[in-house]
């Protein structure tokens, strides 16, 4: 679309810049501040220099919840994503099975993240649980409070169960767009499913699924509430990404100084990945254009 | 043959979705001595006690009620501001406005851990500390860039004839947005206003840094019952139930936009 | 103010990049920039090379800050050589 080219659009974008400014470059300042600076209390702080970002890439609690979270959000987009788009396929495309099926993928999503925290909790102990309680009598010794791998797969599980509709949704509303007639072209050309698939369908679903790797690898990159509910970041360290670390030493420690350099790096590895995609879509939706 | 075994799939994915949904809500009607007593599909003795403590006491109701309205007030502003912000992205070129746009991204994407600290800080200094407008306002700071996302996605599929017409009738851009704009775009502010809710809903970590007695919401109440007795099990899976209510309540109203949505808004 | 516990040298820096901002949006409407391919994998306009020198000028300060204890302020310089080629030829 040919769109006009007037400055005065700005007026309209005022109020969403000024508010999104409050709540975003103000506190962006103000961690920029603290991360140069040894604070004890407002009046009390001497200037450090780049001391607290060379503490905080050296620190190996970091290293370890860096590589844990890279771990962690790979895992959940190699699982997520095929899971996604099978289950999309199996959707049925007309009927009254649509709009069920709609609403029962649709429930996870809108589950506050605690309470998911909390419904894995709930499920997942061998006491009460019937998720756990299953395992044990299978004979397995399944401990997610107890046993770190445990722990780990059980917040995979979770993440699994919460946000892989999100993948379906998405790829679903792709093969809604893709007109009757093209399967029936393929029919006619005795296409293979394999064929249908990776030639119509696929391409299809490409834009809403980078949208879709997108949203997801920045969700779990930023996890935070549903390990917290669930194993608090334990046992040990093993569930303990990086916004848990960070709260820990934000809050928890209230190490002002290291907390603001860490996450100005946490920060500018978001600000990266989200460049990179947010080019990739736009230049894939300009070659549509074309 | 093929049909029988992809809705197998389709099934057993239901079921596993649907199990842990089911345990939680198993529990709420069970009493605590059964919940530890006994592994039990179905409760032996179905009660409605613990739902009777969360409306009756008001250290969890009131969670409801400040969730609610800081929610709704978050909802609100977003939609006020982003509305005449996503037109302006989708009718104007004007400097800047990539840019722009990506900042605004940014910010839904950026982990809510790293400002923190600032805002405990910024809304300690001016006074909003424990406050529903506080958490608001902290809200806007990922609804405001997603709700300009969505709508700029409708507002792109109405054509741009419409608003020259209107124009040319002589009608006022604040006449032409109110009466003729927004009534086109409901179907888009429905589903804006669905995600807003929803991201406003579900956010914990913000949420209880930011507030607390005055506006504590129900996700805190929740997490600190975890961690404070951890044995209420049956009072806990209860307001786990209640909070997935009005969830579920907009989903099905929606249920037709859905998939819609999801593609054209872009969430 | 006193909790945003700004000190000078932070403040000229953002000083800085607002002032660039603002040259920027001055420099636009005087000359419209048209958006072209340097050594860079992709088109770009004036605000996307100072986007991508910006976010590489903080890549390299951390990236400095790993491998030497060096000062930092010969990242800077190295940044700054940075800014400049990918202002001109990016």
């Amino acid at each position: 679309m040919n769109k006009i080219t007037n400055n005065k659009a700005w007026f309209l974008v005022l109020p969403v810049f000024f508010i999104v400014a409050i709540s975003a470059i103000i506190p962006l300042m103000t961690v920029v501040n603290y991360s140069v600076q040894d604070i004890f209390d407002p009046q009390t702080r001497f200037f450090v220099g780049t001391d607290w970002f060379r503490q905080v890439l050296e620190d190996s609690r970091l290293h370890d919840a860096l590589i844990r979270q890279i771990v962690y959000t790979g895992s959940v987009l190699f699982i997520e994503v095929p899971l996604g788009i099978g289950i999309a396929l199996t959707l049925p495309r007309k009927g009254w099975g649509v709009s069920a099926c709609m609403v029962l993928l649709a429930l996870p999503l809108l589950i506050p993240w605690n309470v998911v925290g909390t419904i894995w909790q709930i499920f997942g102990r061998a006491d009460i649980g019937l998720g756990g309680y299953t395992l044990n009598l299978l004979g397995m010794d399944y401990n997610y409070s107890q046993n770190p791998m445990d722990a780990w797969v059980t917040v995979l599980v979770m993440d699994i169960w919460h946000w892989t509709s999100l993948i379906v949704l998405l790829c679903y509303a792709g093969l809604r767009s893709i007109p009757d007639a093209y399967y029936q072209a393929a029919k006619i050309d005795g296409a293979s499913n394999w064929a249908v698939f990776r030639f119509i369908q696929l391409p299809k679903m490409q834009s809403v699924l980078v949208i879709g790797v997108l949203l997801r690898f920045m969700d779990s990159f930023m996890i935070y509430t549903e390990p917290f509910v669930l194993t608090g970041g334990g046992p040990g360290t093993a569930t303990t990404f990086l916004s848990q670390f960070l709260v820990t030493v934000a809050v928890g420690q209230f190490d002002l100084g290291p907390a603001a350099a860490f996450s100005l790096i946490y920060f500018l590895i978001i600000l990266l990945v989200c460049w990179v995609f947010y080019t990739v879509v736009m230049n894939a939706g300009k070659r549509e254009e074309q | 043959m093929r049909f029988q075994k992809r809705h197998i799939a389709l099934l057993v994915y239901i079921v596993f979705l649907l199990l842990p949904i089911y345990w939680l809500f198993n529990m709420s009607i069970k009493t605590n001595t059964e919940i530890l007593g006994a592994m039990t599909l179905f409760p032996d003795n179905p009660t409605l006690a613990n739902y009777a403590t969360i409306l009756t006491d008001p250290a969890w109701y009131s969670g409801y009620i400040n969730s609610m309205i800081y929610v709704g007030i978050n909802v609100v502003i977003s939609l006020l501001v982003a509305l005449p912000a996503a037109y302006a992205f989708s009718r104007y070129n004007f400097t800047g406005d990539k840019h722009l746009f990506f900042w605004l991204l940014t910010n839904r994407m950026a982990p809510p851990a790293v400002f923190l600290l600032p805002f405990f800080q910024l809304y300690s200094s001016v006074g909003l500390f424990d406050t529903h407008i506080a958490v608001a306002l902290a809200h806007c700071l990922f609804n405001v860039p997603l709700a300009v996302w969505i709508l700029e996605g409708f507002m792109s599929g109405i054509p741009k004839e419409i608003d020259e017409t209107a124009y040319i009738d002589g009608y006022s851009f604040p006449r032409f947005f109110t009466t003729i704009f927004i009534p086109l775009i409901r179907s888009g502010i429905g589903v804006t206003a669905f995600f807003c809710f929803m991201f406003s809903w579900v956010e914990l970590l913000l949420a209880r840094t930011l507030t607390s007695v005055n506006a504590k919401p129900i996700v805190a109440t929740m997490t600190r019952t975890v961690s404070a007795s951890g044995l209420d099990w049956g009072v806990l899976a209860a307001a786990g139930v209640l909070t997935i209510v009005p969830g579920a309540l907009v989903i099905w109203f929606v249920r037709n936009y859905i998939a819609k949505g999801f593609a054209m808004g872009r969430v | 103010m006193t909790w945003m516990a700004w000190t000078p040298i932070t403040a000229v820096f953002f000083t800085c990049i607002f002032l660039t901002l603002i040259g920027m949006g001055i420099w636009q409407a005087i000359s419209p920039t048209i958006p072209r391919r340097g050594f860079l994998p992709l088109e770009t306009t004036r605000g996307d090379r100072l986007f991508i020198s910006l976010l590489g000028a903080a890549y390299i300060h951390l990236g400095f800050m790993v491998v030497s204890d060096a000062s930092i302020w010969i990242a800077s310089i190295i940044a700054l050589v940075w800014l400049f080629l990918v202002m001109r030829w990016g």
